[in-house]
């Protein structure tokens, strides 16, 4: 599979009135097509400031991203973003908050449309359309939330932190969820999250960052070898709870 | 409506129902007491009806609306108001805009928003007099000043304070900062808008009315600063009573202005 994403040595100062912060050292690791990576790390460790590098929010003080083999330095068309709070507009209707990200790119044409309308039926929400967010629950909001950002047909999805708004049942059910939906549609991910068994139960690798200022500490390989493999069946292998151990200490809460 | 509605439900309701005609009626009561009190007092004498009017003379003025012009008065002070008002909204609307647009214009325009905001406007009434001319556009420009600065803060700060997570979100997509302004921003703060015109339909005629103490030939204002001159507190008392029921009837178009407006964004 060839790599669709590459992070070469990117490194983050940030300047404030009261002095530097050396918040990223040196990060470089690669991403392959299809692939769900997450991150994860000690907290304050700067893994949504990396996201956001990488999604161009925010500028880099060093090193390349480089996504689908073009170095690119500003907000790129082949990414989506998912935040942690579903940022859906109250004003408006499901379906027209799955077009936001269309209408901002003056995309709004038939064809991304009718893409838009065939996501909303596939996942269920096409009921929904006419409704407004505020009607809907927590997990079907992150759902729409989604949709949107699939709408634009992105070939890089980050999540940043974007289940850990909902409760703990919920987050099972939209974890599977939004699981099904990336693999069906076939989208890189890359997750930023705080918790151990999501990145464990979602990821075909997992990424150790460490403390401040970050540097990549340890690459893990998940390896369920388990057929239609899902957030909630990884959870029962037996395999979770090593790899759940080794990540822990990895991470080095104590430390 | 659910018809199987439990007895506990049934009790609260009425509870809730007989509750808000006990606050309705007492408030009627209040009213209606008042008015009987003042007439009886003036009647029998223990109140002077002379300084202090009372129903029946205010009534017999208010019938008599087209002797003393009332109505015309009545007339100007609402084209004031009206006209002070919108002026207001819309410069106010404007200008917050532009600073929510620069961060360096807001940053230095803070102190001068902060001064002009606290100082009394009705002391610039002199200047405006001169500047303007004392008549009609020096009433309106008054009650701009009073309603605009009010204005401005209320809806930058409501601009300010839209979900910082929102703006993130259209970041993402890579919206332009008019994108943001018009589907992110203004949306958001439909309410904010809705706030400050309530603020502003109560200054701008709190602007008319010391306007045209200062300087009218016509108006409700006049009508009173004319009326206390020549002791008729008839007419004073009429006016002020037909000014309450104006800014009442202002005050609720705009509340019900707004609530069209926010079922219509939906």
């Amino acid at each position: 599979m060839k790599e669709v994403l590459e992070i070469k040595n990117v490194a983050k100062t940030y300047q404030a009135k009261n002095g530097e912060l050396e918040a990223i050292r040196d990060v470089s690791f690669s991403v392959k097509d299809g692939e769900f990576v997450s991150i994860i790390g000690p907290s304050g460790c700067g893994k949504s400031t990396l996201l956001s590098i990488i999604a161009g929010l925010e500028k880099r003080t060093a090193g390349e991203v480089i996504i689908d083999g073009e170095s690119v330095d500003k907000i790129s068309d082949k990414i989506g973003y998912m935040l942690q709070k579903d940022s859906l507009l109250e004003w408006r209707t499901v379906y027209n908050n799955v077009l936001f990200g269309l209408e901002i790119r003056k995309n709004k044409n038939e064809e991304n449309k009718a893409y838009a309308n065939e996501l909303l039926k596939k996942y269920h929400l096409e009921e929904f359309k006419t409704k407004y967010p505020s009607q809907l629950s927590g997990g079907m909001r992150q759902r729409v939330a989604l949709i949107r950002t699939l709408a634009v047909k992105p070939k890089i999805l980050l999540l940043d932190e974007a289940f850990s708004a909902l409760d703990y049942q919920t987050r099972l059910m939209v974890t599977k969820d939004i699981y099904k939906i990336l693999k069906n549609e076939k989208i890189t991910t890359i997750m930023v999250t705080h918790d151990i068994s999501e990145a464990i139960s979602m990821s075909d690798r997992v990424i150790v960052l460490t403390k401040r200022p970050t540097t990549v500490k340890k690459i893990y390989d998940i390896n369920f070898e388990i057929e239609n493999r899902d957030p909630l069946n990884c959870r029962k292998s037996h395999k979770f709870s090593e790899y759940f151990d080794c990540l822990w200490k990895e991470l080095d809460v104590h430390g | 409506m659910d018809k199987n509605i439990s007895n506990d439900r049934k009790k609260y309701l009425r509870k809730m129902k007989t509750n808000k005609i006990a606050v309705f009626m007492t408030q009627i009561t209040i009213v209606i007491g008042f008015i009987i009190l003042w007439e009886v007092l003036a009647n029998i004498g223990i109140i002077d009806s002379f300084i202090t009017s009372q129903p029946s003379r205010i009534l017999n003025t208010f019938m008599n609306l087209s002797q003393n012009d009332l109505l015309e008065h009545l007339g100007v002070t609402c084209l004031e108001t009206i006209i002070g008002f919108v002026s207001g909204t819309i410069l106010g609307i404007i200008i917050a805009i532009l600073l929510w647009w620069s961060k360096f214009l807001a940053k230095v325009a803070e102190p001068f928003l902060v001064i002009l905001n606290s100082l009394p406007k009705i002391a610039l009434g002199p200047v405006i007099i001169i500047w303007v001319g004392a008549g009609m556009e020096a009433i309106i420009v008054m009650a701009l000043s009073i309603s605009l600065i009010v204005t401005v803060l209320e809806i930058l700060n409501g601009f300010l304070n839209t979900d910082k997570e929102l703006l993130q979100m259209a970041k993402t997509f890579n919206a332009s900062k008019l994108q943001i302004l018009t589907k992110v921003v203004i949306p958001a703060n439909i309410s904010t808008f809705i706030n400050s015109l309530k603020i502003n339909i109560g200054l701008s005629l709190v602007g008319v009315i010391s306007g045209e103490f200062l300087v009218s030939k016509a108006g409700l204002g006049y009508l009173i600063v004319y009326g206390g001159q020549v002791f008729q507190l008839d007419l004073v008392m009429t006016s002020v009573i037909i000014l309450a029921i104006v800014a009442a009837i202002m005050y609720q178009s705009v509340v019900i202005l707004g609530k069209i407006v926010i079922k219509g964004q939906k």
